[in-house]
C-alpha cells in the first residue's frame, strides 16, 4: 500500500516525541475531552442506542460476509443510474484511474472533499506528479494542506493546531494557493472560517472536476452518501461537471432502509450532534442537476486481505466516526501522527497493520499502541472489538502464521529478534508504563458501561471491570511478555 | 485477469469460511430499535421540530397559510434582500407580498458565479424531521436544483405543517425517493475544526430561516 508515511519512526519513538510537545498535548487534550463529554450526551438522548449499535454491527457483518454479491449489485445499480464503475486492486491502480479520468476532462485542477480513502492512496501527490492540482476544501484539510502538514485525527484532522497557529498558516500561505487571507486577520474562529470561505469560493465556482469519497454506498439503489458539516462537500458534489468518487469496498450497505441506522449513529458518535449540518445522497446522475458525468472507483488496497482474517475482518465494519480516538488514553497523549498512517488511534492500530501487513517497524508496533482498556469498544457504534483484534495481531507479530497479502496466502515468520519485535516491545512498554493514562480510560469505560450488555470485550472478558489497572490480559501476550522480559531492551 | 475479476476472486477466497446456507439479510439484521423516540401528539411533534431547528441555530418562524406571503416578505425586507432566487415550481403566492426585491430564475445556463451574486433563495422542502431538526430537499419543483440552496448566503425554507413533518430518521427515509438527489440540512453550515468551537457558516448558506406554515 502506498501513501504510507515513508520513514515514519515506530510508534513508541513517534509517541515519545509527541508527548514532549506541550502545545500538541494541550490542543489534543482540550479537543478530545470536549468532544467526549458532548458525545455521551448525544448518545444518552436516544433510548435505543444499544439496539441501533447491534443493528449497525449486523448490517455491516452481513454485507462483508456476502461482499462479492453486494459488489456486483453496486456495480449494476450505479451503472443503471448513469454512473461508470472502475475497480482498483491497489493504490497505484486507483491513482492511475483517477489521473486518467481527470486528464480526459482536459482540466489541471480539481476540488476535493475530505476522504480517508484518497489520503490512504496518496492521490493528491499522484495527481501533482502529473501536473494536476488537488485543492482540499474541508477547513481542517485546508489547514493541513496549507501548513504542509499531515492530518492527525479522522474527523478533525487539524486537531493538533490551535487558532494562533492556524492564523499564521493562513496569513502566510493562502496567497501562494489563490486568494490571500484578508489584511489584519485575527485568530477568532469566525474570522478564520470567513477567510477560508473567501479563499475556497473562487475555487468552487470555477471547478470542473470534483473528487470525493463516500460514507456509504447503498447496493440496492446505487446511492452514495456523504455526511459533512461545512458545505464544501455539497460544493464538490454539485457544482463540477465531472464527479469522481473513490470508495473502499467495505462501505457498502445492502438497502436504502439501512441508512436509518447509520444516519442516527454516525452523527452522534462523530460530532456528537443529533444530525450533522449536511448530508448529500446521489444516485448516478440527474438531468439538469449536478455533475453530468459520475465515476465510482471501488478500492481494494488491502481490504480483501483484511477480510480473509476471521478475527480481523470486523475492522472493516468501521464507519470512521472517530469516537474511539476521542476516548483513547494512548491517543490523547501520543497524538495522531505517531500512528504513522491516515488512520490514527485505536482503529488505526488494528486497520493499518491489516491493510499494509506487519513487515515494517511501525506496523508491527501498532498493535502494541494500546493498554487494552476497552474504552474504544465501548463507544464504537458498530461494536468493533478492538482489543480482541489487537491481541490477535500481537500474536501474529510475535508468533507469525498464515496471512493473506495481495490475495495470496503467505506464512509470516515470528518477529522474535527482529527489528519489528524490538519496536513492538518498546510500544508495549510505552503504553503500559502510564498508569495515569490507563485509569482515565478505565473510568470512562465504566461510565458508559450501562449502555452495553457485556462487561468488557475480547481479552477483557476474563477480568473484572472493577480493577483500577488492567492486568496483562491475554494468554499469547503474556507468553510473549514473559519470554522477552529483561531481554535486550530491558523491558519490565 | 482484470481488476474486477481479481478483487471478486480475492473476496470469494477470503470468505471461504462463510457457510453457503447462512441466514438471509432479513433474518441476519435485527431491527429491535425504535421507529421513533417517545410518544407525541401532532402538535408536540411540530413543537419539537421548531425547538431542534432553533437549537442548531436555524431561525424559526411560524404562521398560518394566510400569513405566509407577509411572513416571507417580512423576512426578505428585514434582511435587506435585493435579489431572490426562485425555483421554477414555487407557489407564486408565497412571494406575492414581496416588494423591492427582484426575482431571479435559476436557468440551466446560469453559472455558479451568477448565483453567487444573489442575496437570498426561497424554497419548499420534501420532508422535515422533528427529532433531529432536519429539513430534507429532494429537488422537487418548489426546491430547484441542488445549487440554488447552496451558493446564496441566505436560505428561506417553507415547511407545511403538519403534513411534511415526521418524527424520526426511519420515518423520513420511508417517505424519500433514493433516485432523487437529496440534501439533508440541519442548521446552517458549520465547522468545529478550529479548537472544536462551532462556527456557523463556512461554505453553505450562513443564515437558514425556516417558516413552519399551517394551522398547528
Ligand atoms: S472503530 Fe468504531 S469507534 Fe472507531 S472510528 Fe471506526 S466506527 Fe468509530
Amino acid at each position: 500500500m502506498s501513501g504510507t508515511f515513508v520513514g515514519m519512526p515506530a510508534f513508541p519513538k513517534a509517541a515519545h516525541e509527541a508527548v514532549g510537545n506541550t502545545t500538541l498535548r494541550g490542543n489534543l487534550r482540550h479537543a478530545t475531552h470536549t468532544i467526549r463529554a458532548k458525545r455521551a450526551n448525544a448518545v444518552a438522548e436516544v433510548s435505543d442506542w444499544a439496539e441501533l449499535r447491534e443493528a449497525g454491527k449486523r448490517i455491516k457483518d452481513h454485507t462483508l460476509r456476502h461482499l462479492d454479491r453486494y459488489l456486483e449489485q453496486v456495480e449494476e445499480s450505479v451503472v443503471a443510474a448513469g454512473g461508470v464503475v472502475h475497480w482498483a486492486a491497489d493504490a497505484d491502480e486507483a491513482n492511475r484511474i483517477v489521473t486518467h479520468l481527470v486528464k480526459m476532462t482536459g482540466e489541471s485542477e480539481v476540488v476535493k472533499v475530505k476522504s480517508m480513502a484518497t489520503q490512504e492512496i496518496g492521490l493528491n501527490e499522484a495527481l501533482e506528479a502529473e501536473g494536476i492540482h488537488a485543492y482540499e476544501t474541508d477547513l481542517a484539510e485546508l489547514i493541513v494542506q496549507l501548513g504542509k502538514d499531515r492530518p492527525s485525527h479522522i474527523l478533525v484532522p487539524a486537531i493538533h493546531r490551535n487558532r494562533g497557529e492556524i492564523r499564521d498558516i493562513f496569513a502566510r500561505e493562502m496567497g501562494e494557493w489563490g486568494r490571500p487571507a484578508p489584511e489584519g486577520l485575527t485568530d477568532t474562529p469566525a474570522e478564520l472560517a470567513e477567510a477560508a470561505r473567501l479563499h475556497l469560493r473562487e475555487k468552487f465556482l470555477r471547478a470542473k472536476v470534483g473528487i470525493s469519497g463516500a460514507n456509504f454506498i447503498v447496493a440496492d439503489t446505487g446511492t452514495l452518501v456523504v455526511v459533512e458539516s461545512e458545505g464544501n462537500g455539497r460544493m464538490c458534489l454539485t457544482l463540477p461537471e465531472t464527479l469522481i468518487s473513490v470508495v473502499g469496498i467495505e462501505k457498502i450497505v445492502p438497502t436504502w432502509r439501512d441508512l436509518e441506522v447509520f444516519l442516527q449513529t454516525l452523527p452522534r458518535s462523530s460530532t456528537a450532534e443529533r444530525m450533522n449540518p449536511y448530508t448529500s445522497t446521489w444516485t448516478g446522475t440527474t438531468d439538469g442537476d449536478g455533475p453530468s458525468t459520475f465515476h465510482l472507483v471501488l478500492l481494494d488496497n488491502g481490504r480483501t486481505d483484511t477480510l480473509a482474517d476471521e478475527v480481523g475482518r470486523q475492522a472493516l465494519r468501521c464507519i470512521r466516526c472517530s469516537a474511539c480516538l476521542n476516548v483513547c488514553p494512548v491517543y490523547e497523549r501520543a497524538g495522531g501522527h505517531a500512528y504513522g498512517s491516515v488512520y490514527p488511534g485505536p482503529i488505526g492500530a488494528i486497520l493499518s497493520p491489516q491493510l499494509r501487513g506487519t513487515q515494517s517497524e511501525i506496523d508491527a508496533s501498532l498493535p502494541y499502541a494500546s493498554s487494552l482498556c476497552g474504552a474504544c469498544y465501548e463507544v464504537c457504534p458498530v461494536a468493533i472489538d478492538i482489543p480482541e483484534v489487537l491481541v490477535h495481531l500481537r500474536e501474529r507479530v510475535v508468533e507469525g502464521g498464515p496471512v493473506t497479502r495481495e490475495g495470496n496466502r503467505v506464512v509470516l515468520k515470528p518477529a522474535k529478534g527482529h527489528a519489528t519485535e524490538r519496536a513492538a516491545m518498546r510500544a508495549a512498554r510505552w503504553a503500559l508504563g502510564r498508569p495515569g493514562a490507563l485509569r482515565t480510560g478505565q473510568r470512562l469505560a465504566s461510565r458508559t458501561r450501562r449502555l452495553h450488555p457485556r462487561a468488557l470485550p475480547g481479552p477483557g472478558k476474563a477480568w473484572s471491570g472493577t480493577r483500577d489497572l488492567p492486568a496483562v490480559p491475554a494468554e499469547p501476550f503474556r507468553d510473549w511478555w514473559q519470554r522477552t522480559r529483561g531481554g535486550k531492551d530491558g523491558g519490565q | 485477469m482484470n481488476s474486477r475479476e481479481r478483487i471478486l476472486g480475492r473476496v470469494r477466497r477470503a470468505l471461504a469460511d462463510v457457510p453457503g446456507d447462512e441466514a438471509s439479510y432479513e433474518r441476519a439484521v435485527a431491527r429491535d430499535y425504535l421507529r421513533e423516540h417517545g410518544e407525541r401528539t401532532v402538535e408536540q411533534t411540530v413543537d419539537l421540530l421548531a425547538e431542534n431547528l432553533a437549537d442548531y441555530r436555524a431561525i424559526v418562524h411560524r404562521c398560518t397559510a394566510d400569513d405566509l406571503a407577509a411572513t416571507v416578505a417580512g423576512i426578505l425586507s428585514a434582511r435587506g434582500t435585493r435579489t431572490v432566487l426562485v425555483p421554477p415550481g414555487l407557489d407564486p403566492g408565497w412571494l406575492a407580498a414581496v416588494e423591492g426585491a427582484e426575482r431571479v430564475a435559476d436557468r440551466a445556463e446560469s453559472t455558479p458565479h451568477e448565483l453567487d451574486g444573489v442575496d437570498s433563495v426561497v424554497t419548499g422542502c420534501a420532508v422535515a424531521i422533528a427529532e433531529t431538526g432536519t429539513i430534507v430537499l429532494d429537488g422537487g419543483p418548489d426546491q430547484g436544483r441542488r445549487r440554488v440552496t447552496l451558493v446564496p448566503d441566505h436560505h428561506i425554507c417553507v415547511v407545511r405543517v403538519p403534513e411534511q413533518v415526521v418524527s424520526s430518521v426511519p420515518q423520513a427515509l420511508e417517505r424519500l425517493d433514493p433516485v432523487r438527489p437529496l440534501t439533508w440540512i440541519s442548521g446552517p453550515s458549520a465547522t468545529s475544526d478550529i479548537e472544536l468551537d462551532r462556527v456557523e457558516g463556512v461554505h453553505g448558506p450562513r443564515t437558514l430561516e425556516v417558516v413552519l406554515v399551517g394551522e398547528v
